[in-house]
């Protein structure tokens, strides 16, 4: 019952009355409404946006949100009235549905927004009145295609079990994968080409010999051409057969179309072999050549407008068939009258109905050729009819083969753009993260550096180095450092973490906790300790090759770069210097901190620290000896 | 009084001499509460209740026939309501006016809600008596009762025979027409309810709808 009637219930239940006169038997007593209360109206506080309406209203759907007992969970006692944090606009139309029982989706919300509101409330989408149901759903498969090409992206990454055979489908599939891949594609295309144009250069005249006259290329060069031919379909064929055996369904594989281009291009050739060179058969010979025109089409794989257009023409067949029908119709109604019309004139050269048909053909298509025109005055009328005509029946389906055509090439560029799309918003959620993450690594730096300061420095480098975390940042601060104490590990950042693993690999420094962090945050108490252990300095054992990267600013991607920095041995000779200096660093900070840096991390925008004080935490490689100059450069 | 307003479709009725368009496109507003109120045995809040139930169905503020039907249908999705509902809409519409404003409505069912029990009688004479003559003949109760038995759609149980409503009629006059002559008038009518325990009891039944 729709409860837009609900209203009407009391008028229906008086009604009955009527029956009661022919009704033979007692009624049965009526329901009694003990929750009788006055029908009051009901506040609901959206984000601010004060919603009335009546109780009744909304308990016309008792399963809903708002119409249950569910709604008590939002009450506010002081005010008086229900508060939701939600969206007041998407509540517009969730509380019309209450007043007129019919669900409509404003067009200009978000699908995904408003399916949340919805499910936050209790009503299904399926209710969406008749009105805007088109639009819901089509906005709603949109939102799945999204989704489901963004799963497809997720499964481009590599699978870790993924054998040599599927491995070698999806290189195929997706040259952009790998490198080898990509080197395929590229070879195989240059394949591709050199085979067409072989075709076609073989057929144009190379100039005369002494004795003969103009021959084509092909049967001058016969031998150069063959090696060309050779080659390129032992590589058509070696790659059909790499397909074939990486396929998952091999028998899919077979039926697909490009497999059958692939086998039509390259069989002439093996029947070319195989056949002698019989007389008979040769002209059969010459006929197959023609199929290596089909080479051009495996070009499709490698063009995404060519597949495009292939596309559009299957998915437009009716449009192409009512086309092909109308044109048939045309033709034969003209060529017919066309022939009636010029029987008469002498040396006509309409002989016949189907000689008519090319006359038909090029009139109505406007070619034009000239080689059959009507004489008589008839024949010219229908001549001029017929062309006229032509013009009409061909323009027709032309607009919805071009709009299907629009329509799958912008599916396909909106495709890429979300693609391109994707990337750049993985990176800023890649380099968001890393920046909170740095905020926290840095904050801990900045509460160590702190407790150093305590100790020595003076009140303007307090003042200077006391960053303004707000409260959520340092609570959340707090909590990540709880973590960290709860574990017994920190958080270090990623190039930390490498060298770190490098260095345990190393095995040099076997006391070491490997994460700088500990390092810093026994700066302040267990230095002391540090220092007096007698830690090896290691000798030039160290490769070269050991990189120290540089962070870039936050806005750049994070693919680390890694640049050399100096003698390899001084940086784990660094570390125990480091202790050293920073030994040093208790009783004189301010110097301990220029010798101690000579990179500069970035800091995150936000907690960029004033001044030249603190480029970045002790940590740093303090520079070798011999570079010790530009490191005090670098932080002025 | 009653105010009949011409929304902008005025245009349009000068050009089309059809009554029913302007019948359709009319706005119509009742009389005021207080005058509702004396008039009928509701309270204001109840004539409020009713009024935006009213109002929110038939934004118009009247409602024809075939809006009426179809209310009411909702009610019955079992059977057919729809004759049921007709017999209904002439009761309703005492003008004969075709339409049913918000004041015929809210009369009958204050008569139908807290009408005394004569009332209630006299209403449901006239919803039986089709024809308005002061007199039910066994044809019309026949149809009304048919129409009644319309509502209970083709699934029932037992088993609809066709020949029930007849009975149902014959059993109707036998109790009814008191002096045998085939037709039920006012009094018969109300006399023999009032005899009926039953009868009296189920009038009571919705007294507490608002």
């Amino acid at each position: 019952m729709a409860t837009g009637v609900a209203a009407w219930l009391p008028f229906a239940r008086a009604a009955a009355i009527g029956w009661m006169p022919v009704a033979n038997c007692p009624m049965p007593i009526a329901p009694r409404d003990n929750s009788k209360r006055q029908d009051e109206l009901i506040i609901l506080n959206v984000s601010g946006r004060r919603f009335q309406t009546w109780r009744t209203t909304l308990d016309r759907y008792p399963d809903t949100l708002l119409g249950s007992s569910e709604k008590d969970f939002f009450y506010n006692e002081e005010t008086k009235e229900y508060f939701f944090d939600r969206d007041p606009d998407a509540f517009r139309s969730i509380l019309n549905f209450y007043r007129t029982g019919k669900l409509h989706y404003p067009r200009h919300e978000c699908i995904s927004a408003y399916d949340e509101e919805l499910t936050f409330f209790g009503i299904i989408p399926e209710i969406i009145g008749d009105c805007c149901y088109e639009e819901y759903k089509d906005r709603k498969r949109e939102n799945l295609e999204r989704l489901q090409d963004d799963q497809e992206e997720n499964k481009d990454m590599k699978l870790p079990n993924m054998n040599f055979r599927e491995t070698m489908w999806r290189a195929f599939e997706n040259p952009h994968t790998s490198t080898m891949a990509l080197v395929f594609y590229y070879v195989t295309g240059f394949f591709i080409a050199i085979s067409v144009i072989t075709n076609v250069v073989e057929t144009v005249p190379c100039g005369s010999t002494a004795n003969q006259k103009d021959m084509p290329c092909g049967e001058r060069y016969t031998v150069a051409f063959f090696c060309m031919d050779t080659a390129c379909v032992m590589i058509f064929t070696v790659e059909y057969l790499l397909r074939l055996f990486a396929a998952p369904s091999r028998y899919r594989f077979m039926r697909s179309v490009m497999s059958i281009i692939d086998v039509v291009a390259i069989l002439p050739y093996y029947i070319g072999l195989v056949m002698t060179n019989n007389e008979d058969v040769s002209g059969a010979f010459v006929t197959l050549r023609v199929f290596r025109v089909f080479r051009i089409f495996k070009f499709s794989r490698h063009s995404q407008g060519l597949r495009i257009l292939g596309y559009t023409l299957k998915s437009c067949a009716s449009e192409l068939g009512f086309l092909l029908f109308s044109l048939t119709m045309a033709i034969i109604i003209f060529a017919t009258v066309m022939f009636y019309a010029e029987k008469g004139s002498s040396s006509s050269k309409f002989t016949s109905i189907p000689a008519s048909f090319w006359y038909t053909i090029v009139t109505m298509t406007t070619l034009g050729y000239g080689d059959m025109v009507p004489k008589t005055i008839a024949g010219k009328i229908f001549g001029s009819i017929c062309s006229l005509s032509g013009v009409l029946v061909i323009a027709l389906p032309v607009p919805v083969i071009v709009s299907n055509f629009s329509r799958i090439y912008h599916q396909n560029q909106r495709a890429d753009k979300r693609r391109a799309q994707k990337k750049a918003r993985l990176a800023r959620i890649r380099i968001a993260k890393s920046g909170s993450a740095n905020a926290f690594l840095q904050s801990k730096r900045n509460g160590l550096i702190n407790e150093l300061l305590e100790l020595t420095g003076t009140e303007e480098d307090e003042q200077k180095l006391i960053k303004s975390t707000s409260l959520l940042e340092s609570q959340h601060h707090h909590l990540l450092h709880c973590l960290e104490k709860t574990t017994a590990h920190e958080f270090v950042d990623e190039q930390m973490y490498e060298q770190n693993c490098l260095e345990t690999v190393l095995q040099s420094y076997p006391s070491r906790s490997p994460s700088i962090s500990s390092h810093d945050s026994s700066m302040g108490t267990c230095c002391g300790h540090r220092v007096k252990k007698n830690i090896p300095l290691p000798n030039a054992s160290v490769p070269p090759a050991h990189p120290v990267p540089v962070h870039q600013g936050p806005l750049q991607e994070l693919s680390a770069i890694h640049i050399q920095c100096s003698d390899p041995s001084s940086h784990t000779a660094s570390r125990s210097t480091l202790n050293l200096k920073a030994d040093d660093s208790r009783i004189n900070c301010k110097g301990g901190r220029i010798t101690t840096a000579i990179i500069s991390l970035p800091t995150p925008p936000a907690l960029t620290p004033d001044g030249d004080g603190l480029h970045g935490p002790p940590q740093r490689r303090p520079p070798p000896p011999s570079v010790s100059n530009s490191s005090t450069d670098v932080l002025q | 009084g009653k105010r009949i307003v011409y929304i902008k479709y005025q245009i349009f009725a000068m050009y089309k001499a059809d009554d029913d368009l302007e019948m359709t496109m009319v706005c119509h507003r009742p009389e005021g509460l207080d005058q509702l109120e004396a008039q009928t045995n509701f309270s204001k809040r109840e004539l409020q209740v009713l009024y935006r139930g009213f109002k929110n169905e038939c934004p118009s503020g009247v409602v024809n026939e075939e809006t009426f039907k179809q209310i009411y249908s909702q009610f019955f999705p079992h059977g057919d309501a729809s004759t049921y509902a007709h017999y209904l809409f002439n009761a309703f519409d005492t003008g004969h006016s075709g339409s049913i404003k918000f004041e015929d409505f809210v009369t009958a069912l204050s008569i139908l809600l807290r009408g005394t029990v004569t009332e209630k009688l006299q209403w449901t004479f006239n919803l039986y008596d089709i024809n308005r003559d002061g007199y039910i003949n066994k044809e019309e109760m026949t149809d009304i009762v048919r129409a009644i038995y319309d509502m209970m759609g083709k699934y029932t149980y037992p088993v609809l025979k066709h020949d029930a409503p007849k009975q149902h009629v014959d059993a109707f006059f036998q109790k009814m027409d008191k002096n045998r002559d085939g037709v039920v008038t006012l009094d018969e009518f109300i006399l023999s309810c009032q005899e009926d325990e039953n009868i009296m009891r189920s009038l009571q039944l919705f007294e507490n709808v608002i």
